[in-house]
């Protein structure tokens, strides 16, 4: 036993608080044996407090990246309660996140930066109040999302949306199937009053996988203050679900499935930005459907797959060349859904050449421009 | 106990070369009773940890692979079934009462105990290693939760069986999918990155004591920068130690003496079509002039 300073106890609890308070889930069982922690191991030794605490505190790769920085914030600098005030507040995603120490929280720092920009631009509102439940996060248009924590909040909607989608999709396909094997445990059961012959069988349910999901962004210049919001979607989806492939496309198409299976957020926001650089302007929606029917459909697309397309429809190609990659598609797929965040907008009218090519090809076509058209989304995709 | 130094240095004797975090995590785990969740690349060296462990503590090691569809019955327990058919056939002439028939199959000798029951009812605390625990599906997981928090396991048939020891738990994952939120805050944590090269040579000494000090050198500072390259497959721990046995078998002493054969054996680090068209000759004959 090893007898601790109550004064740095008390800094110990400070910090859980410090972290708890940048995201971090360090509740009242951490608390706990941190106290037992330091009857144990001798924390005055500073090294050694980092390492355990590290491990005790942190329960993902990205609370690993941040622990440093602010362990370091805490213990080595006095300043910290300014540190604390000054997130949240500030419109600049660049300078919190430094502040912070959170490099890894962006996706595509850059696309956050310019939403934000287009956020001022357009409209003000989005400045306004302290407060602001989840309920009105719900229905605020992407665009409009400037505040960090207002983005971060969405974020975490975001990817608890794609999780709860696909523990849906399972459960029901669990309820909705019957069995096939024989389950031998229970045969062997009902044997017993039967003298050890097998006369009622029992079947065990057999388990099927959800379904195949192909997401196909669009991430032009057009779609580029949704790109972020709905990569985060995307990499949640890819993450969640067993058999989900993911490919941007502009003016053409590229698979990112593994970057967004990388861990490291930091690599993969190195990745995405290296998948997107250098392209030219303009959307080819016809011709990057084409490559996408020519490579990778036929392993990737059968009868049970939904494609999910996001796009603006804004389409500078050839809109029969379009409608016959649709058609192709169609031929394949199980469904094919569309998100269009423009459809949120009042007075929008899917009138666009492309768009107009497409719609005859949809099983579904829905705004994705805010987090209520996303909920609205899950229970439309069970539907299909 | 309580000193990670010290520790540090029984896994090293254990064959493990572990970082000081590392220590330190190990030794909370011990400290604490918590699982510890082990995350980063495959071929980092996560499952090693566990083996290592089990040496340190000089216990056994139950190992539970896991993967999608992994269900109790090969998890936690499984009645025999076979034995149970054949003393039902048995005792039909004996006429006794089927409660009884029943009570003796569903009896204690007729249970497979599979790995996480087992790790629980081992006299002495083992070393249970949940391999790959994002491969298994939600349920699994669930049920993971509740025995690693309650010790103990029910049986319908059988009642509650309590735990007679705790065994040290270490799980890996390679996020293959997201575990649960409640897992992770049961779990102790530890990120394993890549080593760095003073640790990666030690590593390669250790397993080639034979190899030479300017050899192993050139061995770990090619993989340590064919592992900046854009890669598919990133090469691991094992994929050195592969390359540097191959190596050795070449009787040279330096990467320069037979650079043609060195490619060759390149076939141990770069494992799919895509990395070897990515690393090309030139890239080679580049990283073995810069490795010294």
């Amino acid at each position: 036993m090893i007898d601790v300073p109550e004064r740095l106890t008390r800094r110990v609890a400070g910090f859980q608080a410090f972290l708890r308070g940048h995201g971090f889930r360090a509740g009242i069982p951490e608390a706990v044996d941190v106290l037992t922690l330091a009857q144990s191991v001798d924390i005055t030794d500073k090294r050694r407090l980092r390492a355990s605490l590290r491990s005790l505190l942190c329960s993902g790769h990205s609370d690993w990246t941040r622990f440093d920085d602010l362990f370091d914030a805490y213990w080595l600098r006095p300043n910290r309660t300014v540190l604390r005030e000054a997130r949240g507040y500030s419109s600049d995603g660049s300078r919190t996140a430094e502040i912070d120490g959170t490099r890894a929280r962006g996706l595509l720092g850059d696309v956050r930066q310019g939403a934000g920009h287009a956020g001022n631009v357009s409209g003000d509102n989005a400045a306004l109040g302290g407060a602001c439940s989840d309920e009105l996060l719900e229905s605020k248009d992407f665009r409009l999302l400037t505040r960090d924590d207002e983005l971060e909040a969405v974020e975490q909607l975001v990817a608890r949306l794609a999780m709860r989608m696909r523990r849906r999709m399972i459960r029901r396909q669990q309820i909705a199937a019957t069995g096939r094997r024989l389950h031998l445990r229970r045969t062997l059961r009902n044997s017993l009053q039967f003298g050890g012959t097998p006369l009622e069988l029992s079947f065990g349910r057999r388990r099927r996988k959800s379904p195949p999901l192909v997401l196909l962004l669009d991430v032009s210049r057009s779609m580029s203050i949704y790109t972020y919001m709905m990569l985060h979607f995307t990499r949640a989806v890819v993450r969640g679900f067993k058999r989900a492939e993911a490919f941007v496309f502009h003016t053409r198409l590229i698979s990112v499935t593994d970057a967004l299976m990388e861990q490291n957020m930091e690599r993969m926001r190195d990745r995405l930005t290296l998948i997107s650089s250098g392209w030219s302007g303009g959307t080819r929606i016809g011709e990057s459907l084409q490559s996408f029917n020519d490579d990778f459909a036929g392993q990737l697309v059968d009868r049970r797959t939904v494609v999910v397309i996001v796009s603006d429809g804004f389409d500078t190609g050839e809109p029969s060349l379009l409608s016959g990659e649709m058609q192709r598609l169609r031929a394949r797929a199980r469904r094919i859904v569309w998100l269009n965040p423009l459809l949120g907008r009042p007075g929008y009218e899917p009138t666009s050449a492309g768009m107009s090519a497409a719609l005859p090809w949809l099983d579904l076509f829905a705004p994705a421009h805010n987090l209520k058209s996303l909920l609205a989304l899950e229970a439309e995709l069970l539907k299909l | 106990m309580g000193d990670a130094i010290e520790f540090q240095k029984r896994l090293a004797e254990a064959g493990y070369i572990a970082e000081p975090g590392l220590a330190s995590a190990l030794e909370l785990l011990q400290i604490l009773g918590r699982p510890l969740l082990v995350e980063g690349d495959a071929g980092v060296g996560k499952t090693e940890i566990a083996k290592a462990l089990a040496r340190v503590f000089d216990t056994h090691l139950i190992r539970l692979q896991c993967y999608e569809g992994l269900d109790a019955s090969s998890a936690v327990y499984e009645w025999d079934y076979q034995r149970q058919l054949l003393v039902i056939k048995i005792r039909e002439t004996e006429d006794l009462p089927a409660e009884q028939t029943e009570r003796h199959i569903f009896s204690e000798s007729y249970l497979l105990k599979r790995p996480l029951l087992r790790a629980i009812t081992e006299p002495d605390p083992c070393v249970l290693l949940i391999d790959e625990i994002d491969r298994a599906d939600e349920e699994f997981e669930a049920y993971l939760l509740e025995v690693l928090s309650d010790f103990q396991i029910s049986i319908p048939e059988l009642g509650t069986i309590q735990a007679s020891s705790r065994p040290y738990v270490v799980l890996t994952s390679n996020g293959t999918r997201e575990i649960s939120d409640a897992l992770r805050r049961r779990c102790l944590y530890y990120y394993l990155e890549y080593p760095e090269f003073d640790k990666e040579l030690r590593i390669v000494k250790m397993h080639l004591p034979n190899i030479g000090n300017q050899l192993a050198r050139q061995v770990v500072a090619f993989v340590q920068s064919l592992r900046g390259f854009d890669l598919r497959k990133t090469p691991g721990i094992a994929e050195t130690l592969d390359w540097a046995t191959a190596v050795l078998q070449l009787d040279v002493d330096d990467l320069n003496d037979d650079p043609a054969a060195i490619k060759r054996l390149l076939v141990c680090v770069l494992k799919t079509r895509e990395d070897c068209a990515t690393v090309s000759d030139l890239d080679v004959e580049r990283l073995i002039a810069s490795s010294g």
